[in-house]
């Protein structure tokens, strides 16, 4: 046994192999002593990680990369040699938005481009008659919900600093505030896009994989002079997390997991509500309406955790976007060594690896993303907040 | 603000009484303009109403992610604000996540005029840790004491020996154990629950 790790999490289902790797014993018979400590907010986590008070955590991946650039917050480098999970994410809009959003959609209501241009004629008439500014709802400023909200609705034309309010809200609140119409719509994680939809106040209107076919969202980060010191734990702790995603990922294990992941001290949300994320069969509707994804949370399978910096850089470009880091080579590049599928590599063998590595990104709108040049691929966008 | 003024701090805890213990800390050392927010509802719409200098909050609080959102600069933020972090100051920064209690500060504001309050801060969040800590101790020595009462009631009554033989044998049994003495209390009182 080394000596006992603190990971500090957030309760939300993309945790899962996490949770599942120290309840089910895959950390333990990797030689680690885990004690998981849940936090409540994204902040905490972050200061706590960079302080040593955690040796590792549960992270938003674009924190992993804002902390290495010195976004906002003190500078940490940190490393992220596991995907927790990728896609898991949705749209959900109150009844009031998506009947008005209905009204004017030509086309799929599936199709994000038909909805994002549907939202921006809501926007226009609103602004017309004089109403309120729609407010949306996301967890972090650097948050993969923000970049996501963003660019959808940026396709259809609709300025996400100019036409509508983006607001920060912790992921236990969305659905207080969606149903006292503090907010109109939020873009958030398993499961309180379901608890929206169970109590009837909200329609999920899109799953995350609409936007991007392979979005990551959460990882395993370790700061980097930690993964320097301690490479032994650290590939432990990476095959323990893998082990748990393999387990995860069989279906005759969904309904084991939501029981592990409903405990009180984990993310205390009922496990029927937590398995309909696991098996990607969520009801989108009050009255009822189930829709199936096989991408809506991908943990660990079609290669999903092995991190992928082209995904970091997409993130990267997503920062430059809106204005909250400005373009360079060397931030690219620092952002881009966040992401370490050579740690991931070091604790699997082969065994990790795909023969066929699925393409990354995927977004629904404008060009295909190119690593090597962010500025040119963002020229294609005609809504922005680029730094000059 | 004036450059001499006493800024106007804004302290968000969702614990009244551990606010007031800050807050009543900080008008003794001479801070006059403290406002509490404990209610989490529209926390940023009213912290742009009030306008503060400097702002606190407990860490156990969610709505710490919300205050993240002043960073960004955007139509919706007025004055910019940052963590209060001062990268050549690590132990304070430990300190503070220790106590529990973040600082947020404009931008511009002095950082020997923060380092007071954050100190104070600091020093008043662990005083309160420290007093439910005790708080919890009494309550569970009070407990103990309960526990141990009956079990040497019925050591006496089982066993036929004085009171002052039956906390002995509780004692020692305990001492053999590496257990603490409530702890075998307990279980003699759960053993004879089932034995009755």
């Amino acid at each position: 046994m080394t000596g006992p790790l603190r990971i500090g999490f957030i309760p939300l289902v993309d945790a899962a192999a996490l949770i599942v790797a120290v309840d089910k014993g895959f950390a333990a018979a990797e030689g680690l002593d885990v004690t998981l400590v849940r936090e409540v907010s994204w902040s905490n986590v972050r200061d706590k990680l960079n302080i040593g008070l955690f040796d590792a955590a549960h992270l938003l991946a674009p924190v992993a990369i804002a902390s290495s650039l010195g976004l906002g917050h003190v500078k940490i480098p940190i490393a992220a040699p596991f995907n927790l999970g990728l896609n898991g994410n949705a749209i959900t809009v109150s009844p009031a938005l998506h009947a008005a959003i209905t009204g004017e959609i030509s086309g799929d209501p599936f199709d994000p481009m038909a909805t994002a241009l549907a939202l921006a004629r809501v926007v226009a008439k609103r602004r017309k008659s004089g109403a309120e500014p729609l407010t949306f709802g996301m967890t972090f400023p650097f948050s993969t919900h923000n970049y996501q909200l963003r660019f959808w609705m940026a396709a259809g034309g609709v300025d996400p600093d100019e036409d509508v309010r983006l607001v920060v809200l912790p992921p236990p609140y969305m659905v207080d505030s969606l149903a006292s119409g503090h907010v109109d719509a939020f873009c958030v994680g398993a499961p309180w896009n379901s608890v929206a939809v169970d109590l009837g106040v909200g329609h999920i209107l899109h799953f995350v994989a609409d936007i991007l076919v392979r979005a990551v969202e959460k990882v395993l980060a370790v700061r980097q002079d930690w993964s320097e010191q301690n490479p032994e734990v650290l590939a432990a702790l990476v095959r323990a997390a893998f082990r748990a995603a393999e387990f995860i990922e069989q279906p005759q294990n969904r309904a084991e997991t939501a029981r592990i992941l409903a405990q009180p001290e984990r993310i205390g949300v009922d496990a029927e509500v937590l398995q309909r994320t696991l098996d990607g069969r969520l009801k989108i509707s009050p009255d009822g309406t189930i829709r199936e994804s096989n991408r809506y949370l991908l943990v660990g399978r079609e290669g999903a955790a092995r991190p992928d910096p082209v995904q970091a850089a997409w993130l990267y470009a997503q920062m430059v976007r809106w204005g909250q880091a400005s373009i360079s080579p060397e931030a690219l590049r620092t952002a881009q060594a966040v992401f370490r599928p050579d740690l991931y590599d070091a604790a699997l063998g082969r065994e990790g690896k795909l023969a066929d590595a699925p393409g990354a990104i995927g977004a629904f709108a404008g060009p295909a993303f190119d690593t090597n040049d962010i500025a040119g691929h963002l020229a294609a966008f005609a809504i922005g907040r680029q730094k000059s | 603000m004036g450059a001499e003024s006493s800024p106007k701090i804004v302290i968000v805890d969702e614990s009244p009484i551990r606010a007031a213990i800050l807050e009543e800390g900080l008008r003794e050392a001479g801070f006059t303009g403290v406002v509490h927010i404990s209610e989490m509802h529209s926390l940023l719409a009213r912290i742009y109403a009030l306008d503060p200098d400097v702002i606190l909050i407990d860490l156990e609080n969610p709505g710490r992610d919300v205050l993240e959102q002043m960073f960004q600069v955007s139509r919706a933020v007025r004055r910019p604000i940052a963590m209060f972090v001062d990268q050549s100051d690590a132990a304070s920064i430990q300190a503070s996540v220790d106590a529990g209690v973040s600082a947020y500060i404009v931008d511009g504001l002095k950082k020997e005029r923060i380092k007071p309050i954050l100190d104070l801060c600091i020093s008043r969040f662990n005083a309160f840790a420290k007093l439910q800590d005790e708080l919890e101790r009494t309550k569970s020595a009070l407990e103990d004491r309960k526990v141990i009462d009956r079990a040497k009631g019925i050591l006496m009554k089982l066993k036929g020996l004085t009171e002052d033989e039956a906390y002995i044998l509780l004692r020692s049994t305990a001492m053999r154990e590496k257990k603490k003495i409530g702890e075998i209390a307990q279980s003699i009182l759960t053993a004879s629950e089932m034995l009755k």
